[in-house]
């Protein structure tokens, strides 16, 4: 007899014994199990002074509270983006002049060498230039960003966040884990998306994933932070254009929160229809975190993380865009046409041809599309000495003809657009199905497109810039 | 004969949770419910990295290393957290296929020092289908500051299995973790698992399911336990229990050619 | 014994014990699996600031639960002095 035959066999027999009451049998085994627990509980367990000052609660009194609630989690939000832009500042400064006295020496090497014009092109104005815009200017903020984030991640302060938002995400149709998994976004959305597992409900998993890259990521982070600090600071992280910078990221922060919110609305009343699940979220104790230890490790594992990537998609990024920079068709750069090809779209959503090319470029990995953007805007002209935020705003505003419309919906569609290359893989290898990996490029992109030229059109019809 | 039907039985079924057969160190399981620690047990022990952070759920894919310990190298497999393990999603699925059929050489079930009671449930589960147990009760630490104080040896006696209290994201007790684990694995302590008695309806119809179920699975995956799951028409089970069967039939016709 | 209710329907702060759980299927499984068996003292410790869900001290942990969820179990509140 096979294995197969005797199993069910097995099973028939069970179930014939158990008949109508199988809840009933599972009541009886757990309550049994609970009962033993509870019996050897009360034995070894002995607690000396039961009612002592439950710090938990009052921190939850506040964290939670109707009236402080929702504030303190947008205080925290937003004193953290504070500290990671005006903390990423310095170092950014520091790292800037090293990398760029680097690339003048590199050059002067190369002059000595006699090295070809297109070599030292191709290896120091392409790849060791993006290495060091990407170093210089996307590594601080994430070195910084981060560990703060790990930080509240080990107090236990997640769970709150999840609490606080339930309510939402349930009008959405949404899971309340969803805030969790939101949270790991932030610091990567292919964690993001992983940790969509803790949703057992398969509907409101894929609802938590096809929305996660509304959550800017550490690599897109920067990028919000740079444009916030030159447009709306004043290109100097110091009080008060700081303190309004950070509130310009965390508007971001919101609206993209928003966003999730309204797209899984939609998602779970069209294509993913659905009740929402039943929901069990369980609050841990308040811990105090290893302080020094979490930010020397994620420090070191961010840096890490930022070098690799920058070496792996930045190195290669960079040279290829110094290429398309110099490979002259008729008189203009390759770079120039294709940017040239993508402007009328780009014109309308607020932005323009080369930034457009840098987003799609930037699909490898986000932390590449503000180095490439620069690079192609600084490949095509003659300047050279771009070392600090100022000179990036001079770029941007005096060469390029920004405006605080066309930085508003850069940030916009950096939060709305495909996800990278990594996390529409983690999409795959989790949902394994394709068209909810194409679904999870298109429907960020689609909303982003909407969200930039209905902005860009109002805000040119009302005469605003 | 060297290949023994025993062994080869056991390897040929952890291929399915990634250890491979050809690795023929011991296989230790860390098990327990979600945010008790295990991460930080299996980070201190094997030097590795898992990501740990204080929320239920931070691990949700199985992570596998090793250390050495007494010259001997030893497997480490850290679990999703789990609050049982009747199986009501993928967790606790993944956990309990994996102390089911992989048959870890010994399941540390880390348990949180400060509710004990609602840890046991899962401790208790995990005696049903494993008797190598060893609880670690972790967060002592924290139990301490809020003047909670366990009797390890009552608990011990109690569960008929080896319990070792730590402190593991400052390393407290460790040691002797190690130590207990490799006395379990190498058979020198061999715990004997209180296990938990049922209502004499319920008990009555484990007694008349378990004959049929130990001819089909042998001694290798305890027949009581796949009894109460069958009883709890636990169909996802049965499955699992398939797969394991057939594995194993390959094992079996080679070990009667050896014979 | 006070009249039934749901543990939904109890305020913050107020004790209550596990006379039964409704629900049926895999949410009933999860509730048990959490300690939720007949017999069990509940503690209500706090709403969201939304409004959903509740928080509960169940067996040492402390568990939110949406009203859906919280509806299907029935429960005997308990006396401020009962609660101990
Ligand atoms: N005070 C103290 N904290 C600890 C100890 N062990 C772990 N922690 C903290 O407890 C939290 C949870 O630890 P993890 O190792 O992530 O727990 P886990 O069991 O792997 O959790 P899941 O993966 O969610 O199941 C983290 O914030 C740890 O830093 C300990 O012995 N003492
Ligand atoms: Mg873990």
């Amino acid at each position: 007899m096979s294995t197969r035959t005797i199993l069910g066999d097995l099973m028939e027999e069970a179930k014939n014994i158990v008949g109508p009451r199988q809840d009933q049998v599972r009541d009886s085994v757990v309550k049994s199990i609970f009962q033993a627990a509870e019996n050897i509980a009360g034995e070894v367990v002995s607690c000396s002074s039961p009612g002592r000052a439950n710090w938990d609660r009052k921190i939850d009194n506040i964290i939670t509270s109707p009236v402080w609630g929702f504030p303190s989690m947008f205080g925290l939000l937003a004193v953290v983006f504070w500290v990671t832009l005006s903390g990423a500042n310095v170092p950014s400064a520091i790292l800037a002049e090293g990398l760029f006295w680097i690339e003048d020496r590199l050059t002067d090497l190369f002059a000595a060498l006699h090295a070809p014009a297109w070599l030292h092109g191709f290896l120091v104005l392409g790849v060791y230039r993006s290495l060091a815009w990407v170093v210089s200017v996307m590594l601080p903020p994430m070195a910084i960003f981060f560990p703060l984030f790990t930080l509240l991640e080990d107090s236990g302060y997640l769970p709150r966040v999840a609490f606080n938002l339930d309510r939402f995400f349930k009008k959405a149709g949404a899971h309340g884990k969803q805030a969790l998994t939101m949270s790991m976004g932030f610091g990567c959305n292919a964690a993001g998306v992983v940790a969509c597992r803790i949703i057992e409900s398969p509907r409101e998993r894929l609802i938590a994933t096809l929305t996660n890259n509304f959550v800017p990521c550490n690599g897109r982070f920067p990028t919000l932070i740079a444009l916030a600090t030159i447009f709306v600071g004043g290109s100097v992280a110091v009080f008060p254009g700081s303190a309004m910078a950070t509130l310009a990221v965390a508007g971001l922060v919101v609206f993209g929160i928003a966003v999730t919110l309204l797209v899984s609305w939609v998602l779970s009343r069209t294509l993913l229809r659905g009740e929402p699940s039943s929901f069990t979220l369980e609050m841990p104790p308040y811990r105090k975190p290893q302080v020094g230890r979490v930010i020397v490790r994620s420090v070191l594992d961010r840096t890490m993380f930022v070098l690799a990537r920058a070496a792996v998609v930045a190195a290669p990024a960079g040279g290829f865009i110094w290429l398309l920079a110099n490979a002259r068709i008729g008189g203009t750069s390759a770079l120039a046409i294709i940017a040239g090809w993508l402007d009328p779209l780009a014109g309308c959503m607020g932005l323009d041809g080369f930034i457009l090319l840098a987003f799609i470029l930037g699909l490898p990995a986000n932390e590449i599309v503000l180095p490439i953007l620069i690079m192609g805007y600084v490949c095509g002209g003659a300047m050279t000495e771009l070392n600090s935020l100022a000179d990036l705003r001079q770029l941007l505003v005096d060469r390029h003809g920004w405006t605080w419309l066309t930085a508003l919906c850069t940030m916009l569609f950096s939060l709305c657009h495909w996800p990278c290359g990594t996390t529409l893989l983690t999409i795959y290898k989790e949902q394994r199905n394709w068209r909810w990996t194409v679904a999870a490029a298109l429907i960020p992109t689609a909303v982003g497109v909407v969200v930039c030229m209905v902005v860009n059109n109002l805000v040119r019809t009302l005469d605003w810039v | 004969m060297g290949l023994t039907y025993q062994s080869t039985g056991k390897l040929a079924t952890r291929e399915i949770f990634n250890v491979p057969a050809s690795i023929r160190q011991p296989v230790v399981a860390l098990a327990g419910n979600p945010n008790t620690g295990k991460s930080t047990v299996f980070n201190a022990l094997t030097g590795l990295r898992q990501h740990t952070g204080n929320w239920p759920g931070k691990t949700v894919l199985q992570a596998k290393g090793s250390y050495i310990h007494d010259g001997r190298k030893y497997t480490l497999v850290d679990l999703p957290g789990t609050y049982s393990l009747l199986a009501n999603s993928v967790e606790e699925e993944v956990a309990r296929d994996f102390i089911c059929f992989a048959r870890p050489d010994a399941t540390v079930t880390v348990v949180d020092a400060t509710c004990l009671e609602r840890n046991l449930n899962l401790v208790l589960q995990v005696m049903e289908i494993t008797d190598k147990v060893i609880v670690c009760v972790n967060l002592i630490d924290e139990a301490r500051r809020k003047n909670i104080r366990i009797d390890s040896d009552k608990l011990s006696e109690r569960l008929g299995v080896p319990v070792v209290t730590t402190a593991a994201r400052s390393g407290e007790g460790l040691s002797r973790l190690l130590d207990v684990i490799s006395d379990v694995v190498f058979g020198r302590v061999q715990p004997k698992p209180r296990l938990v008695r049922y209502t004499p309806e319920v008990e009555e119809a484990i007694a008349r399911l378990e004959p049929g179920i130990r001819a089909l699975v042998g001694g290798e995956i305890n027949a009581r336990w796949v009894a109460l799951r069958l009883l709890d028409g636990d169909i996802k089970l049965g499955h699992s229990l398939e797969i394991f069967c057939n594995r194993r039939e390959p094992v079996r016709a080679a070990r009667e050619v050896l014979v | 014994m006070a009249g039934k209710t749901t543990l939904n329907n109890l305020p913050s702060g107020s004790f209550a014990l596990v006379t039964e759980v409704l629900a049926e299927g895999l949410i009933r499984r999860r509730l048990l699996d959490l300690g939720l068996v007949p017999g069990t003292r509940v503690e209500v410790v706090r709403r969201s600031p939304a409004g959903d869900p509740t928080a509960f001290n169940i067996r040492g942990a402390i568990i939110a639960l949406r009203k859906e969820v919280a509806g299907q179990v029935l429960v005997s509140p308990l006396g401020d002095e009962a609660a101990g």
